[in-house]
């Protein structure tokens, strides 16, 4: 380093040294983050993803207000063990709609990305009230309120309009709803439409009856929907297993 | 310190003093430390070229070291290095050094099985892990169950049958246990009937007019509780009602009961309130074809008959 350069001129000017800090971290940033938005291999094509529901939407708030993710990861990892153990690696396409997702880096419980489909509902609200009566060395709280607590469902409406801010495709008018049914077909669409908010999620809670009382709808309705739904919109059978090698 | 023998001193200080006397000492970086620092520079640059890195275009160089695999299509393909085909060549290793178990596993009769110690071994140790993963939740690590949640599966009492076959149909396409509330079919007392009546077929105290009454209500159209738990109360696993007659009780707490009251009242709650519990999720999609069929056998193992 000739050409007069001295370190010390930096070392000893402390607005100049913060400026170039900055910089030398913000090309950190600009290598790793910036070339995601123009690589058109981060997100897997696969059939099947959408959106949450209005009542898989609540609850999944109330995963995230329980801090359920500071023990449980959602975001299985490409290695066999967790294979054999979870099921199919966590495709990016999996949480597109989440915000923000719950990949999480903390496993003190399992991880839940595929949760859905593998205990009944009835074993999902014992062991939510009271996990040791189902899993002895469970060291999990008791959570014995979302059973007792009646959901809030005033505020439905606003979460999706939230949530339609930050890109999930909610549809809020006619055009956007005649896109979803492009988009997501007949069947999901209507989900998907903010004006029917509250009658979808009373219509699923009181069909699905999750939390095996049919007296009202608890939190417990709702997170259980929510668990009962991940990792399970897309269906691995119908591709092989090289299919999303590309993706990484 | 005087001044004189700081000026003698050849390494060069950052030229000021602190109160006085106090110097700091401007050394160049040790030379372990600046080669090693290269290094790193050198590492990296070997590195982007062997692994994947920078990106480029629309996506990123793959870099030159490659893997290969065999797909689930059979193919045998090359990828340039990552995660997702590390993890397919491990799957791959892994499979072939169990595929000749699975084989067999897949190729011979449950009979065949149970005659072959090699692949007994095989089954009873691959079968521990799966059901840990995967059943321990609710039937427990032993198979013992929860009473009122999940069946024990140690036991010869079996809902919908215990023979290969019958656990193999459960493990597939999963279960789901109902019994209709009978508190607004029938009267208070008629219900107290029915519960002595089925107290006393599996020799709990009961009152024994009471029972008589029950026995006839039990046969009756107007409860009909013979439709799925059959004229002999031995159940019928066809609905997967439970024999009535074996002392043995999931749904109500008989045993917990301290006094034989209790454990009629306790029956007493079943019939009036009815099931709607009892679903055991389907494997067939999560679990492959060799996976269920060791866990059939391994299952078969714990308690497994007709």
């Amino acid at each position: 380093m000739n050409f007069n350069f001295k370190h010390e001129w930096i070392e000893t000017n402390i607005g100049l040294m913060a400026v170039l800090t900055m910089l030398a971290i913000s090309v950190g940033g600009l290598v790793e983050i910036a070339p995601l938005f123009f690589i058109d291999k981060t997100i897997e094509k696969v059939e099947g993803v959408r959106p949450y529901t209005p009542l898989e939407q609540r609850g999944r708030d109330i995963y995230v207000r329980e801090g359920c993710y500071l023990c449980h990861s959602q975001m299985i990892r490409p290695f066999r063990d967790e294979k054999l153990r979870y099921g199919h690696y966590s495709l990016a396409a999996e949480s597109q709609y989440d915000h923000p997702f719950q990949w999480g880096s903390k496993r003190t419980g399992p991880d839940l990305a595929r949760v859905g489909g593998k205990y009944s509902n009835e074993w999902h609200v014992q062991h939510m009230v009271a996990p040791r009566s189902m899993v002895p060395e469970s060291v999990m709280p008791n959570y014995p309120w979302l059973l007792s607590t009646p959901l809030d469902i005033s505020d439905t409406a606003d979460r999706m309009k939230a949530l339609r801010k930050v890109g999930v495709p909610y549809s809020l008018t006619q055009e956007e709803y005649k896109a979803n049914v492009v988009k997501f077909g007949e069947t999901v669409a209507p989900l998907l439409h903010i004006p029917d908010a509250q009658k979808n999620l009373l219509e699923q809670a009181n069909f699905g009856n999750y939390d095996g009382d049919r007296s009202g709808i608890s939190e417990m309705d709702a997170l259980v929907a929510y668990l009962q739904v991940l990792g399970t919109m897309v269906d691995f059978s119908k591709y092989n297993d090289d299919a999303f090698v590309d993706n990484r | 310190m005087s001044e004189q023998k700081l000026q003698s001193q050849t390494v060069q200080t950052t030229g000021h003093a602190w109160d006085g006397d106090l110097q700091e000492y401007n050394n160049p970086l040790p030379v372990w430390w600046v080669y090693t620092f290269y290094a790193t520079f050198v590492f990296a640059i070997v590195y982007w070229v062997i692994y994947p890195s920078w990106p480029f275009g629309k996506g990123w160089i793959g870099g030159l070291s490659d893997i290969s695999y065999v797909n689930s299509a059979g193919e045998t393909k090359t990828h340039s290095w990552n995660t997702r085909a590390l993890y397919l060549e491990d799957m791959n290793q892994a499979a072939a050094a169990q595929k000749p178990y699975f084989d067999k596993v897949q190729s011979m009769s449950y009979e065949q099985i149970s005659r072959d110690p090699e692949i007994t071994a095989f089954i009873l140790s691959s079968g521990k892990a799966l059901f840990a993963d995967n059943c321990a939740a609710c039937h427990q690590a032993g198979g013992q169950g929860v009473v009122g949640f999940f069946p024990n599966l140690t036991d010869d009492d079996w809902l919908y049958g215990g023979s290969y076959e019958k656990i193999h149909q459960t493990l597939v396409d999963g279960r789901r246990g109902y019994m209709p509330s009978f508190s607004e079919v029938l009267s208070a007392e008629q219900i107290g009937d029915l519960a002595n009546y089925v107290a006393g077929l599996s020799g709990i105290p009961h009152d024994a007019a009471k029972a008589k009454a029950g026995d006839v209500l039990f046969h009756s159209e107007t409860a009909a509780c013979y439709y799925c738990h059959g004229a002999d109360a031995k159940g019928r696993k066809e609905v997967g009602a439970p024999n009535l007659t074996d002392g043995i009780w999931l749904w109500a707490g008989v045993a917990a009961a301290p006094s034989s009251e209790g454990k009629v009242a306790a029956i007493r709650n079943v019939i009036s309130t009815g099931l709607a519990k009892g679903v055991m999720p389907a494997w067939g999609g999560r679990l492959s074809p060799e996976q269920i069929k060791v866990l059939t056998v391994y299952v078969h193992d714990l308690g497994g008959g007709l």
